[in-house]
């Protein structure tokens, strides 16, 4: 009896005498002798269940994370708190274990808690329409970006250079397979800049403007004004954000967004070293038929109950072939879950709480910060939320060692994307830090460098 | 038995069209919207463009399905019926007073390569008897 395979030996002499081998060895005589390995392999020898949960527990122990150190890291993955009962909810095997459903009638539950989450995401960002998520914030922003340009029939794809630069590749990689020009936008202290989009607008041809607010310096962008340049050039005005932040900040719907995407992590996720997560993405009613990915609808059985279904399919690749508006023909359904049940026990008044504490807090770390002499706010007078670039008086490398041996992880070193901002180091903070943890940060960053 | 009007042309794929002084009004048969079902949505080409005969450019959304529509002969779009927007249900009631596009057809006498309703009855009836 092996320990980790469930076929005993009686069940492999079994196959092998139905097949009429004698041996295991004897499926290989295909093989010339030549190229066969003689000597045994070198992995080492089988361990039994203690000695490997052992293993694993001292490999898993080197992993640094956020709930044995003080975690000050986001730069688009953040140490949010999680109530107990987003865990409990989603560990229900009904939900555990259903996938997107491709027989959606018998899946009511699953396509209630899909309704209820496009339902919170539409209020959220102000849009009419959500799909029933996408992979990730990334992919969600490029296929926004492919949407545009198929809506509108042109072809250059504009994105700010302060957008996240994951998402940044990966909307230029989407560009580059549909053959759409890919153009970056610089930043004016951390924000787009306006001149700089005139003059691209003013080149003509533009499918779409794509902007992230609050941005990857966690700045906010004045979208009405984007909005209202970017329209007046015919183009469409994508906006990334983060659901979190929407229970504080205005939805882009009002402020003239034609596309919300963004990352969903932020919402009841647990950082899960980066992924997975979830991605939205959220439409108006023009766009609705050629948004990517699944949709769940509302309705009535043929006895007046009310129940739902997946609707406008016609989109979709099970059904469009190679005509279908994108290959994405899933959603991260266990992930979004997770988010409606977050969503839905916050409310809106719990999700202004967490916005307002993050403010107060933040506002906090950088006053603090700031009056030991050695840090500065890398975009003086621009509101930001979460995170907060700031300018250090040594590098964030030299830094984030002396605060890991605080038990402090860090900010965000800037300078591999933007070396412009020299020492540049973003600093996210949570409602999850405390007073405490916040003064023993101040303390080890402001104090003696060894 | 779907109704085929005589004074139209027919494709194998189910399209109609008539031609007067160059100009075609064409759309999809009774057979066809049958086969679809109710009629959800119909999405329309852009006016000015140029499309070749067996080109599909217009697709006619039902509760089955996505279906292409295809050119019936090579010309530039001219005109699309806005109605079917808000009232797509139009096409199940009588799909040949509910055209879809006008078009400036490039050479009328591609025309001639069309089944005329006798043909298209006879193939319309054998697709009805192989579905019986």
């Amino acid at each position: 009896m092996n320990r980790y395979i469930p076929a005993t030996a009686e069940d492999r002499r079994r196959m092998l005498d139905f097949i009429g081998a004698g041996s295991v060895d004897d499926l290989f005589s295909g093989i010339p002798e030549q190229v066969r390995q003689k000597r045994p392999s070198d992995l080492p020898k089988t361990l039994s269940e203690p000695e490997m949960l052992r293993d694993l527990r001292t490999l898993s122990g080197k992993n640094l994370n956020a709930d044995n150190a003080v975690c000050f890291l986001g730069a688009g993955v953040y140490d949010h708190f999680i109530p107990s009962v987003v865990d409990s909810m989603i560990s229900r095997g009904e939900f555990t274990t259903s996938y997107t459903p491709y027989q959606p009638e018998v899946a009511q539950g699953t396509l209630q808690a899909i309704f209820q989450y496009q339902t919170m995401v539409c209020e959220l960002t102000g849009m009419e329409i959500s799909n029933a998520s996408m992979y990730d914030g990334a992919s969600a922003a490029a296929e926004a970006a492919v949407l545009a340009a198929s809506a509108t029939k042109k072809r250059t794809i504009l994105c700010g250079r302060n957008v996240h630069p994951q998402t940044r590749e990966t909307v230029r990689t989407y560009c580059w397979s549909r053959k759409l020009e890919y153009a970056e936008l610089p930043a004016e202290n951390g924000r787009i800049d306006r001149a700089a989009l005139q003059k691209a607008l003013d080149g003509g041809d533009v499918a779409a403007l794509l902007v992230q607010s609050p941005n990857f310096f966690g700045n906010l962008e004045s979208l009405q004004e984007l909005a209202d340049a970017v329209h007046e050039a015919k183009g469409l005005f994508l906006v990334a954000t983060d659901l979190l932040a929407l229970g504080t900040l205005e939805a882009p719907g009002k402020l003239g967004a034609d596309i919300v995407v963004g990352d969903g992590q932020t919402a009841g996720n647990p950082m899960n070293f980066g992924g997975p997560a979830f991605g939205f993405i959220a439409v108006n009613k023009p766009l609705m038929r050629k948004m990517p990915g699944r949709i769940c609808g509302q309705t009535t059985d043929s006895k007046g109950r009310r129940t739902f279904v997946l609707t406008l399919q016609a989109r979709e690749q099970h059904i469009r072939r190679e005509k279908a508006t994108s290959n994405i023909c899933s959603n991260q359904n266990l992930c979004i879950v997770a988010a409606s049940v977050y969503l839905s026990l916050m409310g809106p008044q719990g999700l202004r709480e967490i916005g307002d504490q993050i403010l107060a807090k933040s506002a906090y770390a950088v006053q603090q910060l700031e009056k030991t002499g050695r840090f500065r706010r890398a975009f003086p007078g621009v509101p930001s939320f979460r995170d907060t670039a700031l300018l250090c008086d040594e590098t964030p490398a030299d830094l984030n060692k002396r605060l890991l041996g605080a038990g402090i992880i860090g900010g965000f070193d800037l300078g591999n994307d933007h070396p412009e901002l020299k020492n540049g180091w973003l600093l996210a903070v949570t409602e999850s830090r405390t007073k405490e943890e916040i003064d023993r940060l101040v303390a080890v960053a402001g104090g003696d460098v060894l | 038995m779907a109704r085929i009007p005589e004074d139209l042309r027919y494709t194998k794929d189910h399209e109609w069209i008539k031609i007067v002084d160059g100009t075609g009004v064409m759309g999809i048969s009774d057979y066809a919207q049958h086969a679809m079902g109710d009629v959800v949505y119909v999405e329309l080409p852009d006016i000015g463009r140029k499309v070749k005969a067996g080109e599909d450019f217009i697709v006619v959304e039902s509760v089955k399905g996505a279906n292409d529509v295809f050119s019936p002969v090579s010309g530039v779009v001219a005109e699309v019926n806005e109605e079917l927007d808000g009232a797509p249900e139009l096409l199940n009631q009588d799909p040949y007073s509910n055209w879809l596009v006008k078009m400036e057809v490039d050479d009328p006498s591609e025309a001639d390569r069309l089944l005329d309703a006798a043909a298209y009855a006879e193939l319309v009836e054998k697709l009805e008897a192989e579905e019986a």
